[in-house]
């Protein structure tokens, strides 16, 4: 099988059509970045605090955000996530809702006490079963020893009972379940967990009706510390790069290969911004990932350029470079393709909490391998006729432009 | 088969039984044993516990806190100042000492040195504050400056955190944590980062790390005072020398009304939280939650001698700059004594725990809390093992269809790549994150770019006349060069990764470098030598299947 049979096609002669249609996606996103006043930051660069929650019966925005008034957090934002069936919510405070407390956690305090409160009343003394972990259910089984396991020594029943509490937790957390039992009797079917257990377990502990999933709180220093990291961390893995391609190749192949990096990573932060996705520091990982990826398919083009030079001294180095990128195109298409089959997995299969990482890898997939051919190709066409100006061998520019023309 | 087909094929089935062996029984720690899993619940408990999950995996909390170092720097000022005046009183240098604070730096101002005893003072500084610089202070002749040398306060600062990092270390232990991570964080901002596993509710874990657990005995000399102002005017307005003044709680018999009190105490301790040997949560004698501590020979010297000489009088125990209980000393104590309080018996033990730990000497400020629940990590490590197997069906397949015979080859090599990576985590316990399967993902799409690259250039070749043979030598050769510059470039941008990234992005950076390097192996060389074993066997004139 085979989709590209020896391509002829003229690339550089379509330049400024790539240009253009750069310019056009780069204009509109830098325009929506400057219109919703930057870029839209997820929690570990903003500060502030989510929490995702997960309820047994789809939620009542209304009543929750009701609830959180009460907490005098009626700032929180409060949104659905994932699809409807799964009942998920994810509540989110900034900076601001929690900055007269001094404790980090205080917005997730009285979040944890509104949720509490949406469930009516909470059984005194008792602990939630459905938010807690395998240690607390061990720490009250032992206490309790419905299986009368004291007798063999306390270690080997506080080991007994935590590989009964992982075994309880894990069904607890497996699909359909994910985290929510409706019922104590649900655990008959755990292994190991007799009527006893039951018992033991209904005397201190209660289901409630959400499960907290996951909560992040960042405080003020760590987010403004973290973006400026991110930059530096960017800025410097080009630098790296382009000192590695000035080794490996020469000084002009470095910057025709860092310059379209700018162009990808900034067209993928506009995009990010059109389509209102936030930028986490996974998202920047996802860029940095991107600038790797990209390098990476610019040198395999950049490498069958200078094989060409090489080879062939007399061909002008606009039909070189085309015919190069020719040679690669099959390759470029293939390599992108696959990872793009691989990160659109990813993507679509790897759950909620690396969406936007997925995401970026995906556009970044995209934009790396178009840039290599529409936008790094060019440049270095241009600055090798630049260069070539004060090279002595080298033909002028004018002339390239002629047998180009009389190809055509 | 060729003899030198046969060694590499020797030296790839040595790699891939390394490699399983790595993954279902080599020992990761001390405590395992080399176990060949005989049943497929051994064999799933081997893996499980060869490969370890990061916390956003298997739930957990994951803390950044920032030791206040300045705090350490504060309290060795203080220090400082006391035994500046105590040194200054016994070599008659009539001379007032106030600690200053200007611009953010704090120094000893030392005012009205008389003339003829600045050459004292000066002698003084150099004998006895070796880690401090003495200067004059511009516009007044009769004051001197004394600050600490840099280098001793990024000594001191340096120390604190240490200290702290052993001090939490030390708590978590106790608590019961498995696993847990305290590392800095390496912005060099004093900052620590914790990662607590399983851990899913961390504020109970929280408080225990934050107590700075500064516990002071004292002999109380006057008091309790319904009010600072009260214990003030009782001493004219200007307290005795050698003392301080106290906040805590009135205690007044089995009643336990908690009325503030005000206590005017030494400013010397008899025993500090450093000479506790132990300390263990107890009832007391009217079963309310208490804590029995002893002490060091050292301490408990020091405290006979202080309780011997103070009978009747009353001692403050004081945490954390507050006075918790104030007992009269009935005799000469020795080597333990009981805190008492209002506590519940959670108090009672966490107390216990955190003086048994010893004091933090800086407090703790957090900065940032994750905490993943356990059923968050389920989903993302079913979501993570989806995404991975649709994505190795969909290049595997792909593969097949485009390059047929060399699709096989390509495959072969894409498992061992595979392999070869989840071995190398096995081996060098490195955590597997979400992000990390994203890696082991990228690591599918990126791996077979260089099979790509050289399948591409043997057609190629073949294309330009050349044989078979040498159409997949040319192939191989030139691709290589090719090969190693594209995998720099992400290996450059991972090692970033690594150095910038938390726990989970490290993860990502480390499963997509092992991950290329372990392609490098596959794609060049494994690759090759399936290519020669086929070219071996191969008819003359027949095709290759590429």
């Amino acid at each position: 099988m085979e989709f590209f049979h020896e391509p002829k096609i003229d690339w550089m002669g379509k330049k400024w059509y790539f240009i253009g249609l750069s310019l056009v996606i780069f204009a509109v996103g830098m325009v929506s970045i400057a219109v919703k006043r930057g870029l839209l930051y997820g929690i570990d660069f903003r500060g502030g605090t989510l929490v995702y929650v997960k309820f047994a019966q789809p939620p009542n925005l209304d009543a929750i955000r009701a609830q959180l008034k009460k907490e005098n957090l009626g700032g929180a934002t409060i949104q659905r996530s994932g699809p409807a069936s799964e009942s998920q919510v994810i509540i989110g405070l900034d900076l601001q809702s929690t900055a007269s407390s001094d404790a980090l956690d205080a917005g997730k305090r009285a979040i944890t006490s509104a949720l509490a409160g949406l469930s009516g009343a909470v059984p005194a003394g008792k602990v939630d079963f459905n938010n807690s972990s395998p240690q607390t259910l061990a720490e009250h089984l032992v206490v309790a020893d419905p299986l009368h396991l004291a007798s063999q020594g306390s270690e080997e029943a506080q080991r007994r009972y935590r590989e009964l509490a992982d075994a309880m937790v894990d069904f607890r957390n497996a699909p359909p379940r994910s985290g929510l039992l409706a019922d104590l009797s649900e655990l008959k079917s755990v292994a190991g967990v007799t009527p006893g257990v039951l018992e033991a377990l209904g005397k201190d502990f209660y289901l409630s009706s959400y499960a907290i999933r996951d909560t992040q709180i960042v405080g003020p220093k760590v987010g403004s510390d973290l973006r400026r990291q991110a930059l530096y961390v960017t800025l410097g893995g080009l630098a790296a790069m382009l000192v590695y391609i000035w080794f490996r190749f020469e000084l002009i192949y470095g910057l025709a290969a860092v310059i379209p990096i700018f162009h990808d990573v900034l067209i993928t932060l506009g995009i990010f911004s059109l389509l209102n996705k936030e930028i986490s520091l996974t998202v920047i990982a996802a860029l940095l990932t991107l600038v790797g990826y990209s390098m990476n398919d610019t040198i395999v083009v950049f490498d069958r350029i200078r094989e060409n030079v090489h080879l062939n001294k007399r061909e002008s180095f606009y039909d070189l470079v085309n015919r190069s990128i020719n040679q690669t195109l099959s390759r470029t298409i293939l390599t992108s393709g696959l990872t793009f089959l691989a990160v659109m997995s990813l993507y679509l299969f790897g759950g909620e909490v690396i969406h936007g990482f997925a995401f970026a890898l995906v556009i970044g997939v995209i934009i790396g391998s178009y840039s290599s051919i529409a936008i790094a190709s060019p440049i270095l066409v241009f600055f090798y006729q630049r260069a070539g100006k004060n090279r002595a061998g080298a033909r002028p520019r004018a002339l390239e432009r002629e047998t180009a023309g009389a190809r055509r | 088969m060729e003899k030198k087909i046969r060694n590499r094929v020797i030296i790839i089935a040595a790699a891939l039984v390394t490699c399983i062996l790595g993954i279902i029984c080599y020992p990761r720690n001390d405590q395992e044993t080399f176990g060949f899993p005989t049943n497929w619940q051994r064999l799933k408990e081997n893996v499980r516990n060869r490969i370890r999950l990061g916390l956003d995996l298997k739930g957990g909390t994951h803390l950044v806190l920032q030791v206040q170092v300045n705090d350490a720097v504060n309290v060795t000022i203080d220090l400082a100042q006391e035994r500046l005046r105590d040194e200054l009183r016994a070599r008659n240098i009539p001379a007032t000492v106030e600690k200053k604070t200007e611009g953010g730096r704090t120094y000893l101002l030392i005012t009205n040195v008389p003339q003829e005893k600045a050459g004292d003072l000066q002698t003084l500084a150099a004998d006895q504050f070796p880690d401090w610089i003495l200067s004059r202070r511009a516009g007044d002749p009769n004051a001197r400056e004394m600050s600490l040398k840099t280098s001793a306060v990024a000594n001191i600062r340096n120390q604190a955190l240490e200290q702290s990092k052993s001090t939490i270390r030390n708590r978590i232990d106790q608590l019961g944590v498995t696993e847990p991570t305290i590392a800095d964080y390496g912005r060099g901002d004093y900052e620590l980062v914790v990662e607590l596993p399983s851990v899913d509710d961390p504020t109970r874990v929280k408080d225990i790390i934050q107590s700075t657990a500064m516990l002071t005995l004292k002999i109380v000399r006057d008091g309790p005072f319904p009010t600072r102002e009260a214990a003030l005017a009782a001493h004219g307005g200007i307290l005795p020398p050698d003392s301080e003044l106290l906040p805590g709680r009135r205690e007044s018999g089995s009643d336990t009304t908690t009325a503030e009190a005000w206590y005017v105490v030494d400013r010397i301790a008899a025993v500090t939280g450093r000479d506790l040997r132990d300390a263990q949560p107890r009832p007391d004698e009217n079963g309310r939650p208490s804590v029995n501590f002893s002490l060091t020979r050292d301490g408990a010297a020091r405290f006979a001698r202080v309780t011997g000489a103070n009978i009747g009088k009353q001692l403050a125990i004081i945490l954390d700059n507050r006075v918790v209980s104030a007992p009269v000393i009935q005799g000469q104590i020795s080597d333990n004594g009981r805190i008492t309080g209002s506590f519940t018996p959670q108090q009672a033990a966490d107390l216990a725990l955190v003086l048994r730990s010893g004091a933090l000497p800086a407090s703790i400020k957090y900065e940032q809390e994750m905490t993943v629940g356990p059923s968050l990590g389920a989903d993302s490590i079913r979501h993570g093992v989806i995404a991975s197997i649709v994505g190795l069906v969909a290049v595997m397949g792909f593969m097949l269809v485009y390059y047929r015979g060399a699709g096989v080859n390509a495959n072969v090599a894409l498992i061992l790549n595979l392999i070869i990576l989840v071995a190398v985590l096995a081996y060098f316990g490195a955590v597997l994150t979400l992000p990390g399967i994203a890696g082991v993902i990228l690591t599918v799409g990126m791996g077979v770019d260089s099979n790509v690259l050289i399948f591409e250039r043997i057609r190629e070749e073949l294309r330009l006349g050349k044989t078979v043979g040498a159409a997949v030598a040319g192939g191989f050769d030139h691709a290589f060069l090719t090969i190693i510059d594209t995998h720099v470039t992400t290996v450059v941008s991972a090692l970033i990764l690594f150095t910038f990234g938390t726990g989970p992005i490290r993860g990502f950076a480390v499963t997509l470098t092992i991950g290329l390097i372990a392609n490098l192996f596959t794609s060049v060389f494994v690759s090759r030598v399936i290519f020669d074993y086929v070219l071996s066997r191969r008819e003359k004139g027949e095709a290759l299947s590429v």
